[in-house]
């Protein structure tokens, strides 16, 4: 049965974060992308990470995925190309796009012939304690004693970027914007 | 029937997705895409890391992921942040108007 849900939620990943790349309007690819995250969270569920797919929800595709949607909505850019004609002292061109995702490919390649040459590892059968071992109590437990520096670290971290994120998008009063030259 | 997942499928599937978000980088020509690709790859890290801790019986991979998470939310802040201001500049999210380091 697990076996069943595991492929159901890897082949709409896989469509999902195929079709994120391929979307040429970025509302449909932030859209995509929760479908993808929803997805991730029933892997974990398998996994009997329970706190990881609650947090995925409500962090990733609540928190992250709205801050993104609000860009988006705010730019107002439809397509790709939107204004991207006026600016273009030389274009990239499709050659070295094509030679890089060419590249990806191949990582790809590499990176699951690797995993074929490794024995196979099933999982150890979850026992009756499996969910208390992996239960909020337990994280909390490991997460406040051994990981308590990092912890405080990413407060910090988080509200640094926050600051910066305030001051990055604030409206210089001094800087004419490009409608005003 | 479907074959039962190992440790070997789960990391089959996040290579597969970390190469997906790979093209992604470099196929699209939009900043905010852009973003959405480094994020693919943030997570099939994710998932490696809750994979290997199941494999392995702990709880550390999910903490790790768990930071993982938190440092892709201050990313994407200030990744946001920085393409709003640059759309302000040019009106424009394709990468290549910002080949300048100076203007």
């Amino acid at each position: 049965m697990d076996a069943v849900f595991f492929w159901m939620f890897a082949a709409v990943m896989v469509v999902a974060s195929l079709l994120v790349v391929g979307q040429r309007n970025p509302m449909y690819s932030v859209l995509l992308l929760i479908v993808s995250f929803a997805a991730l969270s029933g892997l974990y569920v398998l996994l009997n990470a329970p706190f990881m797919a609650v947090v995925q929800i409500i962090i990733y595709a609540g928190a992250i995925m709205v801050l993104f949607l609000f860009v988006v909505m705010l730019l107002n850019v439809r397509t790709e190309e939107d204004g991207a004609e006026t600016h273009r002292p030389f274009d990239i061109g499709p050659g070295p796009r094509r030679f890089g995702a060419g590249l990806a490919v191949v990582l790809a390649v590499q990176l699951i012939w690797a995993l074929r040459r490794i024995a196979e590892a099933p999982f150890v059968p979850a026992g009756p304690d499996a969910a208390a071992q992996t239960s909020v109590y337990a994280i909390g437990l490991r997460l406040f004693r051994e990981y308590a520096f990092a912890f405080e670290a990413t407060s910090v971290l988080i509200l640094v970027a926050m600051v910066g994120a305030v001051i990055l998008a604030r409206r210089d009063p001094h800087l004419p914007t490009r409608k005003e030259q | 029937m479907l074959p039962e997942p190992t440790l070997n499928t789960y990391l089959a599937l996040s290579a597969i997705l970390f190469s997906i978000g790979t093209a992604g980088v470099f196929l699209r020509r939009n900043l905010i895409t852009i973003l959405l690709s480094v994020e693919v790859m943030l997570n099939a890290v994710n998932l490696t890391f809750v994979a290997v801790d199941r494999f392995l019986g702990t709880v550390d991979g999910q903490i790790i992921a768990f930071f993982v998470m938190t440092v892709a939310a201050a990313e994407a802040a200030v990744g946001l942040a920085i393409i709003i201001a640059l759309f302000r500049h040019r009106e424009s999210l394709s990468p290549d108007a910002f080949i300048s380091l100076k203007w």
